[in-house]
């Protein structure tokens, strides 16, 4: 297979850039390293939008960033039908730029979390789970303190309608409870995408899930599917 | 070109559990507090635009509030003006 080269971006306050750039070269794929000021996206074929705290998490999480000069490059890449994957606050700012309904508020306990959690794989129409079954479930961590994700009455129905949901947060057998949900999220929604499935948002941390050795590997999956997206170009 | 001063009152959307909120709330009791209820945590933003008149610079102040300073899904905002003096 043709070396995948995915975009990740940094912006001021962003922490796991370095970390999806390290996942994406374990998986095989070619790291490219985005600035948050500049128009350019290096000729990538996916973009990553890491987790951290961006500007501070100022105003509100992911908001400045989402206002960023690159992320008008991004919202076109996107609208071409182009891979993009928002993780944690990566989720928060594509949310914050309109790309993806809802909103990420703070944890329902109060405390931030960090853990490893279940997902249970809603739909395999998007670009991180195509190589998926829906119901199958994969462990990933979390470690977010705003992660609870809301909408508009109106948007909800949309997204659960138009089976938008791509992650749920379950036990590891699939079932959900609100034991399992770590942050009181909305119909335990850890991930959605937009209507063409090229863009997703999710909290957990599919990059923090590669290697045996520190841990779940719930990660490489949804990588490897992220990867034959990025090669297989844009299909619109 | 004038100087015109707002504050932005920013607030969770009534309906929409606010986690701060209640954390205060359920602080106050134990300090002797325990009739209070509705506790709710904004943000309150304080500018100056400079614009040719009070109507553009509301105007300007409003479009910033709903695209960057508020988000509609789960806020809401209220604008007004601080007079000099």
């Amino acid at each position: 297979m043709t070396r995948p080269r995915i975009g990740v971006v940094t912006f001021p306050g962003s922490l796991d850039d370095g970390d999806a750039r390290r996942a994406i070269e374990a998986m095989g794929g070619d790291a490219v390293a985005l600035w948050h000021t500049e128009h350019d996206l290096r000729g990538v074929e996916a973009v990553v939008l890491p987790g951290g705290f961006s500007y501070g998490d100022y105003l509100r999480a992911g908001a400045i960033a989402a206002r960023a000069p690159i992320m008008a490059d991004v919202a076109a890449f996107a609208a071409r039908g182009a891979p993009v994957v928002g993780i944690c606050n990566g989720f928060q700012i594509l949310c914050e730029a309109g790309l993806l309904a809802g909103a990420l508020i703070r944890n329902r306990s109060l405390r931030f979390v960090c853990e490893d959690v279940w997902l249970r794989v809603e739909t395999a129409q998007t670009c991180l789970t195509a190589g998926l079954v829906p119901g199958e479930t994969i462990q990933i961590p979390v470690k977010h303190g705003e992660g609870q994700w809301v909408a508009t009455p109106e948007q909800l129905a949309r997204v659960e309608d138009e089976a938008l949901v791509v992650f749920r947060y379950s036990a590891a057998d699939g079932i959900l409870d609100d034991a399992h949900n770590p942050n009181g999220a909305t119909n335990h929604i850890a991930g959605i995408r937009n209507d063409a499935g090229n863009v997703v948002g999710l909290m957990p941390h599919p990059e923090h899930a590669v290697d045996p050795d520190v841990g779940p590997t719930g990660g490489q999956p949804l990588l490897a599917s992220l990867f034959s997206a990025a090669v297989a170009g844009v299909t619109t | 070109m004038t100087a015109f001063t707002f504050e932005v009152l920013v607030s969770l959307k009534e309906g929409l559990l606010d986690p701060q909120g209640k954390a205060v709330e359920g602080s106050l009791p134990a300090m002797g507090f325990d009739n209070v209820e509705g506790v709710r945590v904004g943000k309150h933003i304080r500018l100056t635009v400079d614009a040719p008149d009070e109507a553009a610079a509301r105007a300007q102040v409003r479009e910033m509030a709903t695209r960057v300073l508020s988000n509609p899904v789960i806020e809401e905002y209220e604008i007004s003006e601080v007079k000099a003096g």
